[in-house]
């Protein structure tokens, strides 16, 4: 018997038509756990480096997560792996919300998609039933609209449905795959299954999901619980808002929006605006938020309210989470939230990337302001910002006019229009519209984060260690006293000597081995959570979760009869994060790439940003061009990797 | 007849509360599983969801009586301009829909309020709502003290139904002949 996963694939040819259900290697699980490290391996395997995004070969992978489906809490996550239009990387965006666990429960650990339908599909997944059905009613239908038909059409209230609004048929790099309150938005994975011919996946599932241990497994779960009101009733004391308690940032909850509003980036990720915030401002939003906010929502078997149905009036009601209701309002300098809400309605029916999309149509009106693009460009553009945004954002999910180049991204549609328009691409990394944040002094915990992270995208990268140092000695006493999430003790005195000035603050401190360390400790968080579907919200993301490093041994071995300790889970977030950046790397991915942007810090230090990466590097078993060397892929159980990258001349035989 | 007390325990249901995780279903399959909490498949909880995101209905409901029959007629509510059909508030493991029925077998399923020994302190739905959607309370009644059927009777009883108390009467006149 397998435990906690169903030991079963569901491998779906779309240009054929052709649905398999597969079994899998028990054996992969010991190596990778699933989710992310199980979908890497796939990826790894199938997908060879010549193979373009929209290419019949690309793989669209949805995987669940090990623990998806038992009774851990906040394991819900779904894993969408596939190679990205917009960096021509691996692309692995996920999606809390419902899908996961109802596909377990199915009977199928992920669903592999390759080729092309050549019609638009929806595929039907109920138990062992597993339908590929017309979609040709759905074309052009909203996401949220599109799940609402099919359930209607299967006249079931509780299917799951992951589909795609009018971005992803029409490929757009920022298309995301749209879950009820849940999205997967980065890197363009909606695009790739509308290129697919793929409109949703429905999903049914009846069937038990088996935990090895049980009685010690639902002890284990019970002390998470437990710990998560210890949680709720102490914030920590001492930072802002946001970052006090557990979960996603509490954007639907919280209506006090100075933080953000001034030192976030207005419109192309240039403008500071650093007296936005006043009473009438705070009232007004505060009426608009409570009015539109129907319920604070969560996802699976997960006591946080990380989300919100929204209803606008005169709009159909959609659902949110985090930051979206400010990346639309901000990045088109509007003063009111109530745009924010209306606006993100249209953006979740067309399915698009709240964060990216926002940014590209910034960049864009400052494209246009300075002449690079014309007004013929924007003929029947409305000139109020609220009205132009609606028109630009019609325009790009159509791919219209100026709208199909703005479609592929920043970077590319910087490249594609010329005349200097790359200088205004200044906020990627990677090719990826990254957060609109611009700050003073280099940090170099996060120097390494933003340059290094294969997500490219640092709200997944970061978290577990403080942004920034406590100003007193006692803050930091206090912090550390029941810091029981850190893997070795000396974090607490990272954090006790890091000081706001003098010789123990940024960029110097931490010091360069030190940062290490941190990035090392909250990657593998991050890695652990994405393979075992666990929520980051309750994991890698929040200052001292329930999730850490000593009990999630514990708990994988309760569920899966599999022997882990805090080493062997080691060695295996060292095998998923070596076996991503082999994929990268094969994609040709350098060194060079592995930069912020320019602007992020006003204060940059060339210096010390070389000896942070050289030690990253090292600190990981890659050379000097951040490539795994053969000895430490060897040493991961990975020669097979080795094997393939040595031919190509990726890998250099370091003996020889 | 005296008068005896008795314990009623309730679950209060705050549906405002409710943030619709269905941690309630997850953790009541696993609770009722053999062994106890060695699977989990919200398909076999005996207290559900009723959940529509779009229309912000939240709604757990419990399983209560087999029923063999559907209802002739169902009606609606409108309560705070949210439609809801009358099987929403129903207990009833019914052949109108697939909950309260374990999903191999399709035997119907009741809520017990996780009896156990040792007792739980309160029901595992209670327990893992953290958000308080679902409160348990215990209050004491005093009730006429009933005289209990016993389980012979309770058979004849339906045996009598079935077949008419004559015929029940002549057939264990006939059996006791037998000896």
């Amino acid at each position: 018997m397998r435990y906690a996963e169903t030991g079963y694939n569901l491998e779906i040819d779309l240009t054929q038509g052709n649905i398999e259900r597969v079994a899998t290697d028990p054996k992969l699980t010991e190596l990778h756990l699933g989710g992310l490290g199980t979908n890497a391996k796939i990826l790894w395997d199938r997908v060879p480096p010549e193979v373009e995004p929209f290419s019949p070969d690309n793989l669209l992978i949805f995987g669940t997560g090990l623990l998806v489906g038992t009774p851990a809490p906040g394991a819900n996550r779904t894993i969408i792996s596939t190679i990205s239009p917009q960096t021509k990387l691996m692309a692995y965006s996920m999606m809390g919300g419902f899908f996961a666990p109802e596909l377990k429960h199915a009977g199928y650990d992920k669903i592999v998609f390759r080729g092309k339908s050549p019609s638009l599909v929806y595929v039907w997944i109920n138990n062992d039933k597993v339908e590929i059905r017309d979609a040709s009613h759905l074309r052009g239908k909203g996401a949220v609209e599109t799940a609402e038909l099919i359930k209607k059409e299967l006249n079931d209230p509780n299917v799951q449905v992951a589909a795609i609004g009018l971005a992803g048929e029409n490929r757009v790099y920022t298309a995301s795959i749209e879950q009820g309150r849940s999205s997967s938005s980065r890197l363009g994975v909606g695009a790739v299954m509308g290129d697919k011919g793929l409109k949703a996946v429905v999903v049914r599932g009846t069937k038990d999901i088996n935990i090895a241990r049980p009685a010690e497994f639902v002890g284990l779960c019970n002390d998470v619980l437990q710990y998560i009101k210890v949680r709720a009733d102490n914030p920590v004391p001492g930072v802002m808002t946001i970052l006090q308690g557990l979960g996603s940032p509490q954007e639907m909850l919280h209506v006090d929006e100075a933080w953000h509003t001034q030192n976030f980036m207005w419109g192309n990720a240039r403008v500071r605006k650093k007296d936005f915030w006043n009473k009438e401002i705070e009232e007004r939003w505060k009426t608009v938020q409570l009015d539109v906010r129907k319920r604070l929502i969560s996802c699976y078997n997960c006591p946080m309210k990380c989300g919100a149905i929204i209803s606008v009036p005169g709009l159909s009601t959609y659902m949110m989470k985090c930051f979206s209701k400010l990346t639309y309002t901000m990045a088109a300098f509007v003063d009111d939230l109530d745009f924010g809400f209306k606006i993100a309605q249209r953006a979740t029916e067309y399915g698009v990337d709240g964060f990216s999309t926002p940014q590209i149509m910034a960049f864009a009106f400052e494209l246009k302001e300075t002449g690079i693009l014309t007004d013929a460009d924007f003929a029947g553009c409305p000139t109020d910002n609220e009205g132009k945004f609606y028109w630009l954002l019609d325009r790009i999910v159509r791919r219209e006019g100026i709208g199909d180049v703005l479609a592929n991204g920043v970077y590319w549609a910087a490249r594609q229009i010329g005349k200097g328009a790359e200088a205004f691409d200044h906020n990627t990394i990677k090719k990826h519209e990254q957060l609109p944040l611009k700050l003073g002094m280099l940090n170099p915990v996060y120097f390494l984060m933003y340059a290094t992270g294969e997500k490219i995208n640092i709200t997944q990268i970061e978290g577990q260690f403080p942004q920034s140092p406590f100003p007193t000695m006692e803050e930091r006493e206090n912090f550390v006293k029941d810091w029981i999430q850190v893997p070795d003790e000396k974090f607490k005195q990272y954090l006790l000597d890091w000081e706001l000035r003098g010789d123990h603050s940024n960029p110097f401190y931490p010091t360069v081995d030190m940062s290490v360390d941190i990035v090392d400790w909250q990657e593998k968080m991050h890695y652990i959570d994405d393979a075992l579907g666990v929520c980051a919200g309750l994991s890698s993301f929040p200052l001292k979760p329930p999730y850490h490093i000593h009990n999630y041994p514990k708990i994988i071995s309760a569920a899966t009869g599999i022997a882990m300790d805090e080493a062997k889970l080691t060695q295996i977030y060292n095998r998923n994060r070596n076996l991503i950046r082999a994929i990268n790397v094969r994609r040709g991915m350098t060194r060079d790439d592995e930069k912020p942007p320019e602007d992020h810090w006003k204060k940059r230090f060339p210096e010390l940003e070389e000896k942070l990466l050289d030690a990253y590097y090292k600190f990981k078993g890659w050379d000097n061009q951040g490539i795994p060397t053969k000895k430490s892929l060897q040493e991961l159980d990975l020669s097979y990797v080795a094997e393939d990258l040595e031919p190509r001349g990726i890998v250099k035989n370091e003996q020889s | 007849m005296s008068k005896v007390k008795k314990i009623v325990k309730t679950i209060k249901i705050d549906v405002d509360k409710c943030n619709g995780c269905r941690a309630c279903e997850v953790i009541c399959s696993a609770f009722h599983a053999n062994p106890k909490y060695s699977t989990s498949n919200p398909a076999r909880s005996r207290i559900r969801m009723v959940r529509d995101p779009i229309r912000d209905v939240y709604l757990p409901v419990y399983a209560g009586e087999y029923t063999a029959a559907e209802c002739m007629g169902r009606d609606k509510y409108v309560l705070d301009g949210k439609e809801y059909s009358e099987c929403d508030f129903c207990r009833a493991s019914c052949p109108s829909r697939d909950y309260f029925k374990e999903p191999d077998s399709g035997l119907p399923l009741k809520c017990d309020m996780c009896e156990d020994d040792p007792s739980q302190e309160k029901p595992l739905c209670v327990q893992w709502c953290l958000n308080n959607a679902l409160t348990y309370e215990e209050r004491e009644e005093e009730v006429e003290e009933e005289e209990k059927p016993g389980d012979v009777e309770l058979g004849l009883e339906s045996m009598v139904d079935k077949y008419g108390l004559q015929k029940v009467i002549d057939t264990v006149a006939r059996m006791s002949k037998k000896g």
